[in-house]
């Protein structure tokens, strides 16, 4: 939205104007990232990391771009072109290790902004479609992750394409079928990594066309901020540019640091290294893990090792896995509370800190372990409370709550008083 | 009424979680798992430090060229190096000229210029490491139904890679008397080698550095069991690796410079939001 105190964009230089009244572009990014888009003065760091998203996003697509040209999507050569590339191609091996860990700091980045949401309650009222929008991203970012994986054509690759699309082979009656058809085959083999490689070049731009709605969506209402207090007023708020293109940009800076001492020095610590071995369809690796920002709902889907009634446990997995992500398209509607940030409500900022972030440590811990006792039993406890938190816990606790007193206004957060809340009438 | 299905759906998974972990805990109970031989009796690989680790590590070229020669008279026999160059050779320090006698020294399949049939022809420095079987058929024909594995990347595709080859190679051992006692069972089977830093502690490579002397150093250093296996393991490092050294290099460069931008970036930071409250 654009606040009536907004600065509006005025072109000075001839050519400016020109393009102003032809194709305005310039006045779309001036409104989007630049001096006339107002921001809540209050946001803290956890708000960087949507800007950091977009630049993972960028990397990715530009890294991968690279990468695409040096490639070969066939099973008998797939492997060796990789190979090819990070040894005899100029700065291939710095491309590779930075398109491999760039899909780690992508969802690293992207826990803490969708993390940030639950928190914050970012997903309510009237941000309802931003958030949508963002677990559209977030299952396309998946999906996207999950086929550049099998690209390399490791073992891991192998294995996991095969765990993953058997998935389907779960679902009654059109279960097998369906998962031929996806694999264009019987295992997954060269028709597999052919339109694995198709998709995985064309699901980035699907991505980037729906971060653009994101973006959209969310300059309708505007940025929420750490209080959940809408905008009241011109002190509540400072223009995008300078204020907060400063603030990213010194953000991005600590992120990269992070990012390339990644790369540079540890690149394989996030890897596994049964992909550094040939897919061998007659060998089983002794653990078949996916990639680690998979590992919750992959504890998840192993979690259920019973049947239920006459649901077979394959299916309840599936089921529970999907469920976990799909949950979070209904938070809008299942989270009653009036009050939007997690700071001003007592009793579920317990429930997010001691129950939610807990329970997906231990998925996260399990989903990487050997499905082994003790680790299924306790991603079964996890799991429980993971969906009791979004289902159970949430609608409830916030029907039921007392949340604390919020403050007036952003300006009255920030500053210890609003001129603007005396001429209010009381609320 | 939305609040009310929610609730149901998550009873739904909850319940069938509860029902899944009261089965599981109950069979832990009655049926604890019987433990293996592995589960007791695998190691971890030996800690062994190396030129080439660390943040400045770099290569020590004429450790690089022992361990080739190790993986030349001893490894080749039975394994590949498909993704090594002779040219790369070069990067160990050899000149043009040793490069090429290198090469030469190997056998390659090619074709015969006049007839057009399939032949052998000494190796050129463009060509790759030949392969020491035609197929996996005949590299499990003459090794006891187990094929030799490539040996180009083996330091980044297992865990702890250097590590677990040094330990390996100087790993061989007999049989523990407490392991035959408490598993009877599982006697390592005629064929098989005892050796407990492999996964399932029986493989069918049998130790191949044997004898301290097996190679003959050009440089002096003594060719000790321990050396060799060392040597082969660094040269190993550079094989998964060549542009280690270029990667940690380029590393500080970037760091260095992404710290000044962002030491810049946030005095401009500071600079811009001075005075307002936030």
């Amino acid at each position: 939205m654009s606040f009536p105190w907004a600065k509006e964009y005025t072109p000075a230089h001839p050519f400016m104007k020109w393009m102003d009244e032809k194709l305005p572009v310039p006045r779309l990014i001036y409104n989007a990232v630049g001096g006339g888009y107002e921001v809540p003065r209050n946001l803290n760091y956890f708000w960087n990391f949507g800007f950091l998203a977009g630049l993972c996003l960028v990397i990715q697509i530009v890294t991968g771009i690279v990468m695409a040209m040096h490639y070969a999507a066939n099973t008998g050569v797939a492997f060796d072109t990789i190979e090819m590339t990070v040894r005899d191609v100029n700065w291939g091996w710095m491309f590779r290790y930075a398109h491999a860990n760039g899909a780690s700091a992508f969802f690293v980045v992207i826990y803490i902004h969708i993390f940030r949401g639950f928190y914050y309650g970012s997903y309510k009222a009237p941000r309802e479609m931003v958030w949508l929008l963002g677990v559209v991203i977030f299952l396309l970012m998946m999906a996207t992750a999950f086929m550049g994986y099998v690209l390399p054509w490791g073992q891991m690759s192998f294995w996991g394409a095969k765990v993953i699309t058997g998935l389907f082979g779960a679902i009654p009656f059109v279960g097998e079928p369906l998962q031929q058809w996806l694999l264009g085959g019987f295992a997954p083999d060269n028709a597999a990594l052919n339109r694995f490689f198709s998709l995985h070049y064309l699901l980035p731009f699907v991505i980037l066309g729906v971060v653009i709605l994101h973006i959209w969506a969310l300059h309708i209402p505007g940025s929420s901020n750490p209080t959940g207090v809408e905008i009241k007023s011109e002190s509540d708020t400072v223009p995008f540019y300078p204020y907060y293109v400063a603030k990213d940009g010194w953000a991005i800076g600590v992120f990269a640091i992070a990012f390339a001492a990644m790369v540079f020095f540890f690149p394989n610590a996030l890897g596994h290294p049964d992909n550094y071995i040939p897919a061998n369809p007659m060998s089983t690796p002794a653990h078949i893990v996916p990639e680690w920002y998979f590992w919750p709902f992959y504890a998840i889907l192993r979690a259920f090792t019973q049947d239920f009634f006459f649901i077979p446990a394959k299916l309840m997995g599936v089921l529970a896995m999907f469920g976990a992500i799909l949950v979070w398209f209904f938070l809008p509607w299942l989270d009653k509370s009036p009050v939007r940030s997690g700071s001003y409500r007592p009793t579920y900022k317990k429930f997010f800190w001691f129950g939610l972030i807990p329970a997906m440590a231990v998925l996260f811990y399990c989903g990487g372990a050997p499905a082994a006792e003790p680790y299924v039993m306790f991603s079964q406890i996890a799991g429980l409370y993971y969906f009791a938190h979004f289902l159970i816990i949430l609608p409830v606790v916030s029907a039921i709550e007392k949340p604390l007193p919020l403050p007036y206004s952003i300006t009255e957060a920030v500053l210890g008083k609003d001129e603007g809340a005396e001429l209010a009438p009381s609320a | 009424m939305a609040r009310i299905l929610s609730i149901l759906v998550g009873l739904f998974f909850t319940v069938a979680l509860a029902w899944s972990f009261g089965k599981g805990a109950y069979t832990q109970i009655t049926e604890p798992p019987a433990l293996t031989a592995e589960h007791e009796f695998h190691l971890h690989p030996k800690k062994v430090h190396f030129a080439s680790d660390g943040a400045f590590g770099k290569f020590d070229r004429q450790q690089l060229q022992r361990g080739f020669q190790v993986y030349k008279e001893v490894c080749s026999a039975c394994h590949s190096l498909s993704h090594v160059a002779f040219r790369d050779l070069a990067q160990l320090g050899y000149s043009e000229a040793e490069v090429k006698a290198i090469a030469a020294g190997f056998s390659v399949p090619g074709t015969d210029p006049n007839t057009g049939e399939a032949t052998m022809r000494p190796g050129t420095p463009t060509d790759y490491f030949p392969k020491p079987f035609a197929n996996d058929i005949a590299a499990r024909a003459a090794n006891n139904n187990a094929v030799p594995p490539d040996l180009s990347l083996m330091t980044k595709a297992r865990h702890n890679g250097p590590a677990y080859v040094y330990s390996l190679l100087t790993g061989f051992t007999e049989q523990p008397a407490e392991l035959l006692k408490e598993f009877p069972e599982a006697k390592t089977p005629s064929g098989l080698h005892y050796n407990p830093y492999f996964a399932n502690l029986n493989l069918a490579m049998a130790p191949p550095l044997t004898a301290d002397g097996q190679v003959e150093y050009g440089d002096g250093t003594k060719p000790t069991v321990d050396q060799m296996a060392k040597d082969v393991s660094a040269f190993l490092i550079w094989t998964a690796e060549p542009k280690l050294e270029k990667r940690k290099q380029t590393g500080w460069a970037v760091l260095g410079f992404l710290l000044f931008a962002t030491i810049l970036g946030y005095m401009s930071y500071r600079n811009i939001w001075a005075g307002k409250k936030h």
